[in-house]
C-alpha cells in the first residue's frame, strides 16, 4: 500500500487521502479585471508535468487537515509532504522533460 | 466437477447468531455523552486532554479525551456528566475561541477486545496497529471497510473502542463480528 507522510499524524495509508489538484495556484487578486480567457487560465489551465508536481492533499479519513505534496507523476513517488503556507524544499521546475 | 474444498462457504447474509469466539469479541458499548470540541490555538492548556499529542487519547472512567487532529478534539463521558464537562470546558477554555458540538446521537461505539482485537480490524483497517506503530494511548480516525471510524485504544491491554456514525454501525458491526469469527 502507497503510504502517505501527513505533516500531522505522519506516515498513514493511501486510502484516508483525497487529492485536491495542483498547489500554488494563486487567485487573481482581482477577478473582474481579468478577460475571459484570463480567467479560464485561472480555473481550468494546469501544469500537467512529467515528473515533479506540487499538489494539494487533505487527510480525508484521519486529521482532516489539508496540506501540501511534492509527488513524481511518473513515479507515483511522494518526494516530501509540507503544511499549507510553505514552499516545498525541492524545486518543482527541475522537472523531467 | 469442482474438488469441494474449493467451494466458498456460504454464509447467510445476517448470520445465524451474532457469535465471535474468545480469541475476538465484539460488543455493542453503553450510550455515552461525546462532544466535538474545536480549539484554534489550544497552546498552553492541559486540562482536559488539550495538552495532548496528535493522535494520542487519556481516560479516566468514562471519561475520555482523544486529539484527532491539530485543532480537534473528541471527548467522552457518562450519560450523566453532559453538564459537568460543558461547564469544565467553559472553565478550561475562558474567551478562548471554541465550539462544542454535542455529537453523542450521532456516535455509536463498539468494543472489541481479545487477543486476536487487532487481527479483526486489520480486516477492515489499513493502519499499522502494532505495539509500536499504535500503543497504548493511541486514537485516530480512519477507516473499517468502506466506512469512517474514530479508534481508540486506551490502555495497553489488547481492546480497541471503535466509534462511528449512527448510520454506518450496523455495516461496522457486521463487519467486526464477522472479521472476529474469522480473525
Ligand atoms: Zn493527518
Amino acid at each position: 500500500m502507497l503510504l502517505i507522510d501527513c505533516p500531522f499524524c505522519g506516515t498513514r495509508p493511501e486510502t484516508e487521502f483525497r487529492c485536491g489538484g495542483e498547489a500554488h495556484i494563486a487567485r487573481p487578486a482581482d477577478p473582474s479585471a481579468l478577460d475571459d480567457g484570463a480567467w479560464a487560465e485561472h480555473l481550468f489551465v494546469r501544469s500537467n508535468p512529467r515528473g515533479l508536481h506540487a499538489e494539494r492533499w487533505v487527510h480525508a479519513h484521519g486529521c482532516g487537515r489539508w496540506f501540501n505534496a511534492v509527488r513524481d507523476t511518473f513515479t507515483d513517488r511522494f518526494v516530501e509532504t509540507y503544511k499549507a503556507g510553505e514552499q516545498p524544499s525541492h524545486p518543482i521546475d527541475d522537472a523531467r522533460a | 466437477m469442482l474438488d469441494r474444498s474449493l467451494f466458498a462457504r456460504r454464509d447467510r447474509p445476517l448470520g445465524a447468531a451474532p457469535t465471535s469466539n474468545d480469541r475476538a469479541r465484539v460488543s455493542p458499548a453503553p450510550a455515552g455523552v461525546r462532544l466535538s470540541l474545536r480549539v484554534r490555538g489550544a497552546e498552553g492548556l492541559s486540562r482536559l486532554g488539550l495538552g495532548l499529542a496528535i493522535n494520542r487519547m487519556s481516560a479516566e472512567g468514562e471519561r475520555f479525551s482523544a486529539r484527532l487532529g491539530p485543532n480537534e478534539w473528541l471527548l467522552g463521558a457518562g450519560e450523566a456528566d453532559l453538564e459537568a464537562l460543558e461547564a469544565e470546558i467553559e472553565a478550561a477554555l475562558g474567551d478562548r475561541f471554541h465550539s462544542v458540538v454535542d455529537v453523542s446521537h450521532r456516535n455509536v461505539g463498539l468494543e472489541i477486545s481479545g487477543p486476536d482485537a487487532a487481527a479483526a480490524l486489520n480486516a477492515g483497517c489499513p493502519l499499522d496497529l502494532g505495539d509500536a506503530a499504535f500503543p497504548a494511548g493511541s486514537a485516530t480516525r480512519t477507516l473499517l471497510g468502506k466506512a469512517e471510524i474514530v479508534l481508540l485504544r486506551p490502555t495497553a491491554e489488547p481492546l480497541y473502542r471503535v466509534e462511528c456514525w449512527r448510520s454506518f454501525a450496523p455495516y461496522v458491526h457486521a463487519f467486526l463480528v464477522e472479521a472476529a469469527r474469522t480473525a
